[in-house]
C-alpha cells in the first residue's frame, strides 16, 4: 500500500495474471478443452469444406479465424466462470486495487491462453495440411493483434454474461455480432499475406484492427467499473 | 397513475395522420420509376424507417453512456425505448429492402456492405435483448444493457468500414452504388414523397418513443410495487 500508484497498479495486473496463470498450469482444464475443441473444429471443416489444396488456398484464413473465434469464447466462458463458481470474483473485487487492473490482468491471461492455444494449432494446421507459408512474420503479427481486440472485448463480455442467467450460451451471442470487425479485418489482412498480397492492399485492414483494437480496450478499460459493481 | 398527456394524444393522432399521408404520396402522388417500376416505391418507406432506426441506436449509445455517467434510471427506462422501437423499424428496413431487391437486383439478399451492416446490426440489438432477459436485478440490467448498447453503437459503423473493406475486392457489390445513385436523381414529386416520408417515420418513431418510455415508467413502478408487496 505504501509504494507508488503505477508499480503497485502493474504489481496488482501481475498478481491477477500470475494467479491465473498458476491455476491453469495446475489443472490444465481449460487448456486443454480449448486445444481439444480446435483440433476438432479443424477436423469438421476438413469434412464439411472437403479441402483439397485449390480450396485451402482460399480458405485457411478463415478457417483458423473461426477455429479460434470459437475456442476463444470457449476459453472466455471458462475463465470467467471460475472466477464466479466458488465467488473468487467477489473476493477478487474486495482486493483494494483498482479494478482495471483486475481487468488487465484476466485480459493479459486469456490472451495468454489463447496464443498458446494459437501456438500448437497453427503448427498442426501448418503440417496436416502443408500450409507453411503460415509462419510469416505479417501474418503471425495479425494473428496476435486479432487476438488482442477479441479478447479485449471478449473480457468484458464474459464479464457481463457470466453474471446472467443464461450465463453460458450468452457470450457467444453478445461477443460475434460486436467482433465481427476484428474477424473481418483479420481474415482480410491474413489471407493477403497468405496470397502475398501487396502491402498497399493489406494495410487498410491491419489499420482497421489497430484501431478497433485500440477503440475497444479503451472503453472496456472505461466500462469495467460498471460491469462488476456490486 | 397520471393520465396521457393531451400533447401524446395529439401526436398520436397526427402520426396515423401522417402516415396515411406518406402513404398516399409514396404510392399513388410520386411518379413511377422509369426502370424499376412500381417496387421502386417501397423506398420511401425503407429510407424513413432506415434513418429513424439508425438515428435510434446512436441516441442508445448516447442515453447508455447517461446512464453510465448518472446511474439514473430514467435514462435506462428511454434506452430501452429507444433501441426496442429502431429494432422494429430496422428489421421493417431489412424487409422493405429484400422486396424492393428482389426485382432490381435478382435477389432477395446479398452480401453487400449495407446488407450486411444492417444484418450485424439488428444481431447486435437482438443480444441486446436477450443479455437483459437473463438479468434479474433491474439495477444490474441497467448496467450491462447501458455498457452493451455504447458497445454496439461504437461497433456498428466498424462493421461498415470492415465490409467496405472486404468487399472492395469483389467487383459483384457495385450494385449498392447505383441503389444509392438513383436516389440522386429523383424528380420533383418523387422528392416530395422521399422528404416527407422521412419526416412522417420521424414524427412516428417520436410518438412510439414517447409511449414506449411512458411504458417503461409504468413497468417500473409496477415492479417496484411487486417489491413492496413481498
Amino acid at each position: 500500500m505504501t509504494s507508488p500508484p503505477r508499480s503497485s497498479f502493474l504489481q496488482a495486473v501481475a498478481a491477477v495474471v500470475r494467479k491465473d496463470l498458476t491455476a491453469e498450469f495446475r489443472s490444465r482444464e481449460l487448456l486443454s478443452a480449448m486445444l481439444v475443441f480446435s483440433m476438432l473444429v479443424i477436423l469438421i471443416f476438413n469434412f464439411a469444406l472437403e479441402l483439397e489444396p485449390s480450396v485451402r488456398k482460399k480458405v485457411t484464413a478463415g478457417v483458423l479465424w473461426t477455429t479460434f473465434a470459437f475456442a476463444g469464447t470457449l476459453g472466455l466462458n471458462r475463465s470467467m466462470a471460475v472466477e464466479k463458481d466458488r465467488g473468487c470474483l467477489d473476493g477478487l473485487l474486495l482486493a483494494p486495487v483498482d479494478r482495471s487492473a483486475i481487468y488487465f490482468g484476466k485480459v493479459i491471461s486469456n490472451l495468454a491462453f489463447m496464443l498458446i492455444v494459437e501456438a500448437i494449432v497453427l503448427p498442426m494446421y501448418a503440417v496436416l495440411y502443408n500450409e507453411l507459408s503460415i509462419f510469416q512474420p505479417g501474418f503471425l503479427g495479425v494473428i496476435l493483434l486479432g487476438s488482442v481486440g477479441y479478447i479485449a472485448v471478449g473480457t468484458l463480455l464474459a464479464s457481463m454474461s457470466i453474471q446472467a442467467r443464461t450465463r453460458d450460451v450468452l457470450l457467444p451471442i453478445l461477443l460475434f455480432p460486436v467482433a465481427i470487425p476484428v474477424l473481418l479485418a483479420s481474415v482480410k489482412a491474413s489471407s493477403g499475406f497468405l496470397a502475398g498480397a501487396e502491402m498497399s492492399e493489406i494495410w487498410p485492414p491491419l489499420n482497421l484492427l489497430i484501431v478497433y483494437d485500440v477503440i475497444f480496450t479503451a472503453v472496456a478499460f472505461m466500462v469495467f467499473d460498471a460491469v462488476v459493481e456490486e | 397513475m397520471t393520465p396521457k398527456p393531451a400533447l401524446l394524444k395529439i401526436l398520436d393522432y397526427l402520426s396515423v395522420i401522417l402516415l396515411a399521408i406518406a402513404a398516399y404520396l409514396a404510392l399513388v402522388f410520386a411518379p413511377t420509376e422509369l426502370v424499376m417500376g412500381d417496387v421502386q416505391r417501397v423506398f420511401y418507406f425503407h429510407i424513413g424507417t432506415a434513418w429513424t432506426g439508425l438515428l435510434g441506436f446512436l441516441f442508445a449509445a448516447g442515453l447508455g453512456i447517461a446512464y453510465l455517467v448518472t446511474k439514473n434510471m430514467k435514462w435506462d427506462i428511454v434506452e430501452v425505448a429507444a433501441v426496442e422501437i429502431s429494432v422494429v423499424f430496422f428489421l421493417i428496413t431489412i424487409v422493405l429492402g429484400s422486396i424492393w431487391a428482389r426485382p432490381a437486383w435478382n435477389t432477395w439478399w446479398t452480401w453487400d456492405p449495407r446488407l450486411t451492416t444492417a444484418a450485424v446490426t439488428e444481431l447486435i440489438y437482438v443480444a441486446y435483448f436477450m443479455l437483459r432477459a437473463g438479468v434479474e436485478d433491474p439495477e444490474r440490467r441497467a448496467r450491462f444493457g447501458a455498457v452493451y448498447a455504447l458497445l454496439g453503437g461504437l461497433s456498428a459503423p466498424i462493421t461498415f468500414m470492415a465490409i467496405r473493406l472486404f468487399r472492395s475486392i469483389h467487383p459483384v457489390v457495385i450494385g449498392a452504388a447505383s441503389g444509392a445513385q438513383e436516389k440522386m436523381n429523383m424528380s420533383g414529386d418523387m422528392k416530395v414523397a422521399f422528404f416527407f416520408a422521412l419526416f412522417a417515420f420521424t414524427v412516428i418513431f417520436i410518438d412510439l418513443f414517447w409511449n414506449r418510455i411512458r411504458l417503461g415508467q409504468l413497468e417500473n413502478k409496477v415492479e417496484q410495487l411487486k417489491l413492496k408487496v413481498m
